[in-house]
Parts: structure tokens; sequence; C-alpha cells
């Protein structure tokens, strides 16, 4: 075999795929567009300015990535070890659920103490809940999927339960003055366990910022997160074994790698990471644990996760492109007075994931055409 | 030129990365055992593939028995009477011979019919024809990789086959079963047929073929008569450098005892006994050599003492240490290196690169690995090192495995598994599947290691490399050491028929 180029288009090809298949998500976005009777240009215009053009948008659209990066990465780093982590959203529940506890149970802590602690909870919730079918798996091979699916309604339905028990006093004098139904929801966790809003460090250093935009400190801890699991899993001896499990569990096993040993490890760290939403959506935003704040968040984690390419910086960027169609969609509604419903962003959102596999897998059987020809 | 039945004329096939086929000239003439011999991406497959339309050629011509011809696909290459044998079988087990002859082309009885009892008849008249010997009504999960073969090649011919291209068809079989196989070829060609036969073994293009043609970098390197040449000669084309084929095997004084294994048990995949009473010593400087049919327990018995499987009874000691069901990051840790059987499945990682490969089970440790977090400077220096002492092709560390060729894995395993000074190396299968240049360095290292007073457990189907490599050798057959014997004092014969338990047999027989 003589070499003839040297260059390596097919791994640039490879990677690319995602880009295309927003592409092309937004070209079908378009004929739906049209379909119902508007102008797609000034419909994405409308979108991205909005979403993108202004800092009030930026801190819209961070506000909405941030639970996203969590969830996401926690689906992409349970794939690097060749696991497929759909319990996101159990995981979520109980590790918000947890740090709402702690923060209005330790209500006499200073900040200092009570905001690690309500994050650590966060994170610890959702590690135990994963553990659960990690050490399944370990022990005697059950699926993960199965067993993740199956602890998201436990999940559900268990803070739902506790929701209850932990109820909002003042609910009962809701329901006293006839209020019928009832999202339930829980006490307000302590002042001294809120994350700050970023409106609140922007004064600081003198930055006009609008005061009511949700975004918040857990952002920081979002992108944190996203660089320790990029830390781990190429540069640690762990994140090594991980993803040689990931690729070859045989070989890893020959290269004296406990695979069990490493399921459990990468489920409880991806669980933690699915938990640490609990710092957005409790922390930093409504400060008390309320189901319809998190519903779809985990599952969207997949999706944020495939069109990242299992990637740290790729899930960021994923989760960023979700905020700006969640945000800007919103903002198209109202725009187009309701003509354009914001399911379209869920189309959109479907539609990337749909051609993100078929790109993948187009793009996969070019390759393999083209390497076994040589 | 009508009497080529073949004639493959400048054919040039270009990929995005490579030109596989550089005016490539092929012929074959009728009735002819042609070798087709070449190094692994020399471009026979792409010249075969291209012969049965797997492929189109980017330039070049095809002609059968002079006329030419336009093969688009691989039926059209049917109809023109080629025929290939591929290395792996397409048969279904649970059918018979008959069924899976005829499966695609059935003879029909009042039209939707399969007529099974013409078809009975039509695979025993190819059987007498050719001395295939085969039951026609055997199903295929009861019968031998080497009648198998025969199926497929009873299915060619059923499909009017003149041209049979086999790919490596020995490769699978036992010294007997080649022999059977060359029977036949010879029979076929007595009845005209023509045989492109591919292969990367010297022994059997001379015991076979009447002229060879050699393949290199995508062009033809030579065209030999076959007994106006020699193994020598075809290797040095092949490789396009002089090339040593005969091991030279200098004595060795041994030394302590290293491995000791006794009264061993294990249990295979579903559960049932693989591993019987296995019993065997080999000491420092020694190469034992394991003979057997494949599936006979060596696969299990190599998992068992690398820690990969239980041991379900008997002893396992290395210097006299019990390392019995040690787990596999003991076992490396106690200094037994292990290249394993199956290349791509256990031994490279092959989304890693060369240097993340070439520190798999000591990643953990220092210097590469301060027990946190990885060392790159360290692992990379490592990998340079290496690459370069083992001459790993291509040569920048951060290629992914999955980019070198079979050889050059083998390469970066070797060179990860004799780091570290090994007290024993186990090599299952060294060279499978390896071209003439690779085999040629494999060997080199381990006789290397064997001269530097390390002890060497060796698990080959090649009875050829056991028996030159081996000091000693081990017969296995249904999980119990038939015998051991000194590797001087044997040969393929008394092999053949041990591992196929013929001997016990006979034993046996004779008890009764």
């Amino acid at each position: 075999m003589r070499f003839l180029k040297k260059f390596d288009y097919f791994a640039i090809l490879e990677k690319s795929t995602p880009l295309i298949a927003v592409i092309f998500a937004l070209l079908v976005g378009a004929i739906v567009i049209i379909l119902i009777g508007e102008n797609p240009i000034y419909v994405y215009k409308v979108l991205f300015s909005y979403a993108i053009g202004n800092r009030d948008g930026w801190g819209n659209v961070l506000f909405r990535a941030t639970p996203l990066i969590f969830t996401g990465l926690a689906v992409a780093f349970a794939f690097r070890c060749g696991l497929f982590n759909i319990g996101g959203e159990g995981q979520m529940y109980i590790g918000a659920f947890l740090a709402t506890w702690v923060g209005f149970t330790f209500t006499n802590f200073p900040a200092f103490i009570l905001i690690p602690l309500c994050i650590l909870a966060a994170a610890a919730g959702g590690a135990l809940w994963a553990s659960v079918p990690g050490i399944l798996k370990a022990k005697t091979g059950v699926h993960e999927v199965i067993i993740t699916i199956m602890m998201n309604w436990i999940a559900a339905s268990l803070s739902f339960y506790l929701a209850l028990v932990y109820k909002d006093p003042a609910t009962e004098a809701m329901k006293a003055a006839g209020v019928k139904q009832m999202i339930p929801h829980t006490r307000e966790i302590a002042q001294a366990a809120r994350l700050p809003r970023l409106y609140n460090l922007f004064k600081l250093i003198n930055i006009d910022f609008p005061a009511h935009n949700q975004v918040n400190v857990s952002l920081f801890i979002a992108i944190s997160v996203a660089i320790l699991a990029y830390y781990i899993l190429w540069k640690t001896n762990l994140g090594y074994e991980i993803r040689a499990v990931g690729y070859n569990p045989l070989a890893a096993e020959y290269g004296g790698i406990s695979v069990a040993k490493n399921i459990v490890l990468t489920m409880v760290i991806s669980g933690a990471f699915a938990g640490l939403v609990g710092t957005n959506e409790v922390m930093g935003y409504k400060y008390r644990w309320r189901q319809e704040i998190f519903s779809g968040l985990g599952f969207n984690g997949i999706a944020v996760a495939l069109l990242g390419k299992n990637h740290p910086l790729g899930v960021v960027l994923a989760a960023i492109l979700f905020g700006i169609l969640n945000y800007g969609g919103a903002i198209v509604n109202i725009f187009t007075k309701g003509k354009i419903p914001r399911e379209l962003i869920m189309v959109l959102q479907a539609v990337i994931v749909i051609f993100v596999v078929i790109s993948d897998e187009v793009v996969r059987r070019f390759i393999i055409k083209r390497r076994k020809m040589a | 030129m009508s009497e080529f039945s073949l004639e493959m004329k400048n054919i040039t096939k270009r990929f995005p990365l490579v030109l596989a086929n550089d005016k490539v000239n092929f012929s074959v003439y009728k009735g002819e055992i042609h070798a087709l011999v070449g190094e692994n991406g020399a471009g026979k497959t792409t010249l075969m593939s291209i012969l049965y339309g797997l492929y189109q050629a980017d330039e070049g011509h095809i002609f059968i028995n002079g006329n030419k011809v336009n093969i688009s696909n691989p039926r059209v290459a049917i109809n023109l009477g080629i025929g290939m044998v591929h290395q792996h079988f397409m048969l279904i087990p649970p059918l018979t011979i008959a069924e899976n002859v005829i499966l695609g082309m059935e003879p029909k009885k009042n039209v939707i019919f399969i007529d099974m009892e013409k078809a009975v008849k039509e695979v025993e008249e190819l059987s007498e024809k050719y001395g295939f010997k085969v039951d026609p009504r055997a199903k295929i999960e009861n019968i031998s990789v080497g009648i198998e073969q025969r199926v497929e090649i009873i299915k060619i011919l059923y499909r009017g086959a003149e041209i049979l291209v086999m790919d490596e068809p020995t490769a699978v079989l036992t010294p007997q079963e080649v022999e059977e196989l060359f029977k036949i070829l010879l029979s076929l060609k007595n009845k005209g047929k023509t045989i492109i036969f591919i292969t990367h073994k010297l022994n059997e293009v001379k015991a076979i073929s009447d002229r060879v043609t050699v393949m290199r970098h995508g062009r033809v390197a030579g065209v030999k008569i076959t007994k106006n040449t020699n193994q020598e000669e075809i290797a040095n084309l092949m490789v396009g450098r002089k090339v040593i084929l005969r091991i030279d095997k200098k004595p060795q004084p041994t030394g302590k005892v290293v491995l000791q294994i006794e009264k061993l048990d294990a249990l295979n995949n579903k559960g049932l006994p693989a591993l019987k009473n296995i019993y065997f010593q080999i000491k420092e400087g020694e190469i034992l050599g394991i003979a057997g049919v494949e599936g006979n327990g060596q696969t299990e018995l190599v998992e068992v003492i690398t820690g990969l499987r239980p041991a379900t009874g008997g002893k396992i000691t290395l210097y006299n240490k019990d390392v019995t069901n040690y787990s596999p990051r003991n076992i490396k840790e106690e200094k037994i290196a292990h290249i394993p059987e199956d290349r791509r499945q256990r031994g490279i990682i092959s989304n890693y690169t060369i240097a993340e490969n070439l520190i798999l089970g000591n990643h953990y440790h220092l210097p590469f690995n301060n027990g946190l977090s990885l060392n790159f400077n360290k692992i990379n220096n490592h990998a340079n090192k290496l690459i370069k002492d083992f001459d790993i092709r291509p040569t920048d560390k951060d290629n992914l495995l999955k980019s070198l060729s079979g050889g050059n894995q083998q390469k970066v395993i070797v060179a990860r598994e004799f780091y570290g000074e090994p007290k024993l190396l186990i090599a299952a299968q060294p060279t499978r599947g390896l071209d003439v240049g690779s085999i040629e360095f494999v060997h080199q290292q381990l006789l290397s290691e064997r001269h530097k007073g390390k002890a060497i457990l060796l698990v080959s189907a090649d009875l050829e490399e056991i028996l030159s490599l081996s000091d000693r050798i081990a017969v296995i057959y249904e999980g119990k050491i038939v015998d051991i014997l000194d590797a001087q004092k044997t040969n393929e014969k008394e092999l053949g028929l041990l591992m196929t338990g013929s001997v016990l047999d006979k034993k046996l027989q004779k008890i009764k």
C-alpha cells in the first residue's frame, strides 16, 4: 500500500456531523414554518436575534442551557464507559430533592457551609440513585437501560410523595382559601442556601445586566463539571480505565482493569452530574422542589449528549444551542402572536437528533466503505 | 491466447488513500493451480474482489477464455463460471449439506416444491466425481470444519464454477485435513478446473501449485513456475528484501522451573469441563509449545494462567509461588506477559492510540501514572522508544490502533508485553494472520527472549511454528494433555495423530 495522501479528512468529517445535522434540521424547520404560513427567514431572524443578540437573551439562553449541561454530561460520561444512562431524569429528581431537603433543614448554617453542603447533597443524591443500576449491571449483568428507566418512575413518585411530606406550610392556607389544584412543592430553602444570580456579580464589576434574568452561579458549576469530566476522562488513570472498558471490555479485563468496578464508578459519577441539576433549578431559581421545573431535562440530556458527540465541550455547545432554541422559540411564539407554536422547537430538537443519528450513520458507512477498499 | 482461462490485464484500482492495484497483470492457464501470494495489503484481495465483481477496476480489462468481459457484480462472475471460497464459511448449521448446496438455486418440482431427491442426487454425483466423500444428508452442525470447506467447494461447483478462487483455505484446517484438501484440489485440476489459491504459507505454494504470482505494494513482484523456484525466492519477492525463513535456534541451557501446572481443571463458557487434569512445567530458557486442534482447551488454558478464567481445581505456581486464581492485574504484577490469541478482541483497544495501547496493563502505576493522573511525557517517550525499537509503522504514536495493519498491531502487543522484563511469556497464536515479514519478526523476538533465559509458553495452531520454535511440545486433546514430546524427536505426522485423538483411540482399542 502506498499512501497517496497523508491528511485524514475522515476524522474531520466524523466530527462535523452535528453541524450538518443542525443545518438540515433548520431547513426542515423552515419547511414546517412555510407550511404554517410564516416566513422562515423572519422567524429565524427573530429567534436568533432575541436569543443571542443582547445580554438579556444570552442570560436566558445560558439559564436554560445550565441544567442541560449537567444532564448531557451525565449521559456522555456514562457513554464513554459503554453505558447508556437514561436515568438522568430520576437521578436529577433525587439529587435535587436531597439538596432541597438540606437547604430547608439546616437553616441556621452560614452560606459558606450550607451552599457547598447543598451542592454535595445534589451530587450525592444523583450518585446514590445511579449506583443501583451500576451495581446491578456489574454484579448480575442486568442491562442499565431497563433499570434506569424503572428507577426514573420510582424517583418521580418518591420525590412527589416527599414533596407532600415536606409541603410548603402556605399550601394549607391556600387550601383553606379554596384553591383546589396545586402542583406539590416543598417549603423554601434557607436564604443562605441560595445561589446568587449573575446580575449580582455583574453589578459588582459595573456591568449592566437585567436584574430579572435568572441565570445564576450554577452556570459556573456546570462549566466546572464539564472541565472536570474532561479531566477525568482524558487525563487520569480512572478515565483511561473507563474509556478502555467502554471501547473494549475484553481488552480492558486483559489489561488488568476491573470492568465491574469501573461500571459502578462511572454510574456514580454520571448520576452525580445529573443530580447537580438541583443547583440550578432549586438553589438558583425556584428555591424549592417543584416537579414541573424538571420534567424532561433528563431526557433532553440524551439529545444534548448525542449532539455533543459525548464530548464535554460538545455537550456544553449543544446545551447552549438547545438553550437558544428554547428561549428563542418562546420569543417567536410571542412575536407571531401564537401562530408559530413553541412546539416548533421540540420539532427542531427532535429533527436535530434524528439527523445526528442519520448523518453519523451515513458518514460511518461512507468511511467504512472507503477504508475497506483500502 | 485462448490457452489462458483467465487474464487480467493492466488492472489499476485506486482508493482514496491508496493505490491498491497498480497495473497488475495476472493470468492463469486452464487447468492449473495458481498460487497468489503476498503480504497483507499487497493487493491480492482487491484483485480477487475485482475478479468476483465486488469492485470495479479503474483501468484494465478482464478476459475469460480469451473473451473480454465486464464483471459488474458477483452474479455476473458466477454466470461466467467464477466461484469463490471465502475464509469464513457461509453455511446454515441446522440445514443438511444438500440443502446448503442448493440454497438460492433450488431444483423445483411442480414449480413450487423443492426437489430434494434431485438435490441429493446431484450433490452425490459431484461428491463422487471429485472425491469429496460427503454425505448430502448430514447436517452442517454435525460435520467438521474440513468437511464444511468441501461443502463450500461443492456449492460453487454446483453453480457451474470453472475458475475456483480459494482464499487462504488451509488456515482453518489440521494437517490431515490439508492433505485431504490437496487431494481434492488435484482431482479438480485433473478434471480441467482452474484454481487460484491465495495463501500466506510458502510450503503450501511449493506443495500444490503449478505457478505462483507474487504481489507486493499493489504490483506484481514476480511470476514463477513453482518447480523452478524455492521458498526463499518467493519470500524475498514478497517482502522485497532478504528474509530468514529457517529459524536458527541455538541450544539454550535451561534453568530453574518457572511455571509449574498441576492437575489444573477449568470450565468453558458453557460451564462444561474444558481443562481436565492439565500438567506441565516450563523452565528458564525453554519454549514449551502447546499443539492441538483449536477448541480443545488451549484458549481456556491460557485464560486460566493469566487470571481471565477461574481454575476449578489444581494449582499454578510461578517460581514456587502459588498464583492460582490471581486477578489479571495481580498476574501482570507477577510479571507474566501475555500475547492473546484474539488480537482484536483482547489484545488491543482499537480506538486508543499507539501510545495509549502501549501502556495498557501498566497504565496505573509509575512511571506512567502517579496513581491519579497520567504522565503524558513519560507515556509519549515510552511510545516513541518502543515504536523505534520494534519498528512499528506508522511511526506517529497518536495513530489509532485500528488504522494499523495486523502485523503492526501485533508489534504493538509484543512491544508492550516484552517491556518490563517478564518472567514468563505466554504467546497464543502469535503469528496468526500475519505476513511473512511480521512472522519472522515475532519468531525472532520469541527466540531472543528464550536466549535471555525467559520461559515461554507458545500456543499455536500452526504445527510448523510449534515444531520449529519449541523445545518441548505438549499435545492437548479434549482438554487433556495427551503427551509431552521432545521437539527434536517428533514430526508433524505424529503430532497430527496425537492432536486428533487417533492415538488415544488406538490405545483404547487395544485395551478392549
